[in-house]
């Protein structure tokens, strides 16, 4: 079900744009992105490489460059506050506390030369400012919530001891640990194998149902939006151009993007050997994005006036899905699963 | 498993690697025939063994035991010469097709050395072939012969390995991984263009993933590896209509997809795969196995036909229980 529409979400991102001066010319990354998250939500961006996501992600908790070469613009709006306006030393505070992150990679967000007790300790002495023998006890406990075994002993072993999927569950312990509103997983099983995934999947659902924790869910994987998400976000080549509630997007989805996307992955009640629908081409050069739509290049229905002018996001009565399209797909009335 | 028509016949195969003084198998015993013409899809999770055994058929490195015939002749018998002879029939492409793909050559370059190693001579002819393949797997000749791989998307690169691997005319193409590093709009093209040169070119295919979904796609038939050795065998449609072994089962359990909105059964299989440096004693699986009983732990089950053309390593297997 779609939330309604209250006062002050958890998290409401207003026509954000975030761009890269490079040596070739300015890359539109982001280019006006507007979502709203309510608490408690878990919300899936979904798209292919380069579709934004995981820019638009870092521009939520602002670890992008601070070397002039990125162009911001837009609000982030946290429960009423506008990030983007805020001083570093303010963000410090709400980075790893309000919002915390996890990666595609644990390896790259864990200290290697550092014990992972002390790594979650850190947080909970430096950010929550509990005592030293508090927060030993409740490692363990974090520790222990993320289901890795023999928890006392794991505080003394370090990130290369342990495997791809427990060094994301000590990623995701360390997240907990400031006990966040809002959760933000980028990509956070992509490199692990899918027994893995599925336990990890798994923790972060519990995880956020006990906590009443927000989640932004980015992946590639419209298989993982459709299992662990209530809504959804389809991103291409740096805009959002479809979203409503998850079930309303696998059942009726509107942009012949999302339709793409979802035929072009192989489906495991079809027969061996049939045929793929490919999407063909690739999505636009983000340094010269087109005029109209950006997808129209690849789109099987596309017309004139979808290369000339591009469309807004719109909606058909409902407003909790909206989609960028001048020739939706038709609503086909789904068979019922 | 002694098909007539075997292209490729791999018998009681073992790769052992050492670490820290310690030797161990990295895979052990692996006997299967693939026929001519026939995908062999090979899926597990990492560290199963899957891409050991596609380099041990091309003897890189050779394994440490058993046997791998190819078109009839003992590749372990072949010296150097000879084996430089086979392998132009015998191509491999790899899971990340940027970093395989020489960043300073020309596309020309690349896809034209399998010939120049070869020994051809006539530039003139070996333009001509890589202008034939590159046209095949989709590359404009004209605009891509003088550019460099960076110039060239994932999907792009994949198809240019595809051509090289192409150019010898192989008899059999080991696919490691070469759709994982895609995104899945450009994982569909190279999928649909491996189906189009296997028709186009008459080709064998061994096709290694993690991924259930792409393996079902393009095989006929799905090898399934736990920890080093096959669990299950059997035609695709079969394995992922009635898995035998509670660990096909499983993997299968675990695929996110469209079908499954919201769905919360909580992960099908517990665990992490065991280090294959002290494997558990009687079937491999047990420790994870939802099924597993005091004589999985004592014996280890044998890999046996339990239907026609339908192997599993199971004492137990799903099918036989009726449920």
């Amino acid at each position: 079900m779609a939330s309604e529409t209250s006062a002050s979400p958890l998290l409401e991102v207003v026509d954000l744009y975030t761009h890269f001066d490079t040596p070739r010319g300015v890359a539109h990354a982001v280019d006006g992105v507007s979502f709203r998250l309510e608490r408690g939500r878990t919300l899936g961006i979904v798209g292919e490489s380069g579709s934004g996501k995981s820019v638009l992600s870092r521009t939520i908790i602002d670890i992008l460059a601070k070397d002039g070469s990125v162009l911001n613009q837009g609000e982030v709006r946290f429960e009423g506050r506008d990030l983007m306006a805020l001083p570093e030393k303010d963000m410090r505070d709400i980075r790893g506390r309000e919002i915390a992150m996890v990666f595609q990679d644990p390896m790259s967000s864990l200290n290697p030369v550092k014990k992972i007790g002390k790594q979650i300790t850190e947080v909970l002495v430096k950010r929550l400012g509990m005592p030293g023998a508090e927060a030993k006890r409740r490692a363990v406990e974090l520790i222990e919530s993320v289901g890795i075994p023999d928890a006392a002993q794991q505080l003394d072993r370090f990130p290369m001891h342990l495997s791809g999927g427990m060094r994301q569950r000590v990623a995701i312990a360390i997240a907990l640990a400031g006990e966040p509103k809002l959760l933000i997983a980028d990509e956070p099983t992509t490199a692990l194998d899918v027994t893995i995934q599925a336990q990890i999947l798994d923790l972060l659902r519990r995880q956020q149902a006990e906590r009443n924790m927000a989640v932004i869910l980015i992946t590639h994987d419209l298989g993982i939006v459709a299992q662990y998400t209530d809504d959804v976000a389809v991103m291409y080549a740096g805009q959002i151009v479809e979203s409503c509630s998850t079930e309303e997007l696998i059942r009726r989805p509107r942009m012949p993007y999302t339709e793409a996307l979802m035929n072009s992955a192989p489906n495991l009640a079809d027969p061996p050997h049939t045929r793929l629908d490919a999407i063909p081409g690739l999505p636009p050069n983000l340094l010269r994005v087109p005029r109209g739509c950006r997808f129209a290049e690849r789109c099987p229905y596309a017309a004139e006036k979808c290369s000339a002018e591009m469309p807004a996001l719109t909606d058909d009565d409902d407003p909790s899905h909206i989609y960028a399209c001048w020739y939706p797909l038709e609503v086909k009335e789904a068979v019922s699963a | 498993m002694n098909a007539l028509n075997a292209l490729l016949s791999i018998e009681d195969m073992t790769v052992e690697y050492t670490n820290q003084g310690q030797r161990f198998a990295a895979i052990s015993d692996i006997t299967i025939d693939i026929a001519e013409g026939e995908t062999l899809g090979l899926v597990g999770e990492s560290g199963c063994g899957k891409s050991t055994t596609g380099r041990a058929i091309i003897q890189l490195p050779a394994p440490t035991m058993g046997k791998v015939t190819f078109e009839g002749r003992d590749l372990s018998e072949l010296n150097h010469e000879e084996m430089r002879q086979v392998r132009r029939r015998l191509q491999i492409i790899f899971q990340d097709p940027v970093s395989s793909l020489n960043p300073r050559r020309k596309v020309k370059d690349i896809v034209a050395e399998p010939l120049v190693i070869a020994g051809m001579k006539d530039a003139a002819e070996r333009e001509r072939r890589v202008r034939e393949v590159l046209e095949a797997v989709g590359v404009d000749p004209d605009t891509a012969m003088d550019r460099r791989p960076h110039q060239f998307s994932g999907g792009q690169c994949q198809r240019i390995c595809v051509a090289r691997a192409l150019i010898m005319e192989p008899k059999l193409i080991v696919c490691d991984e070469p759709v994982s590093a895609l995104d899945v709009s450009v994982q569909a093209q190279i999928l649909n263009l491996l189906e189009d040169m296997k028709e186009r070119y008459g080709l064998t295919l061994l096709f290694i993933s993690h991924d259930l979904a792409v393996v079902k796609n393009i095989s006929d038939r799905v090898a399934v590896m736990y920890l080093g050795k096959f669990c299950e065998l059997a035609d695709s449609a079969r394995i992922y209509e009635a898995p035998a072994h509670p660990y096909t089962a499983g993997l299968m359990a675990t695929i996110p997809d469209l079908s499954t909105i919201g769905a919360d059964a909580g992960p099908a299989l517990i665990g992490e795969i065991p280090s294959p440096l002290n494997p558990p004693s009687g079937c491999r699986f047990r420790t994870r196995c939802p099924h597993a009983q005091e004589r999985c732990a004592a014996e280890e089950p044998e890999f046996r036909q339990i239907e026609s053309g339908h192997h599993v390593a199971c004492h137990f297997p799903l099918t036989e229980q009726g449920s």
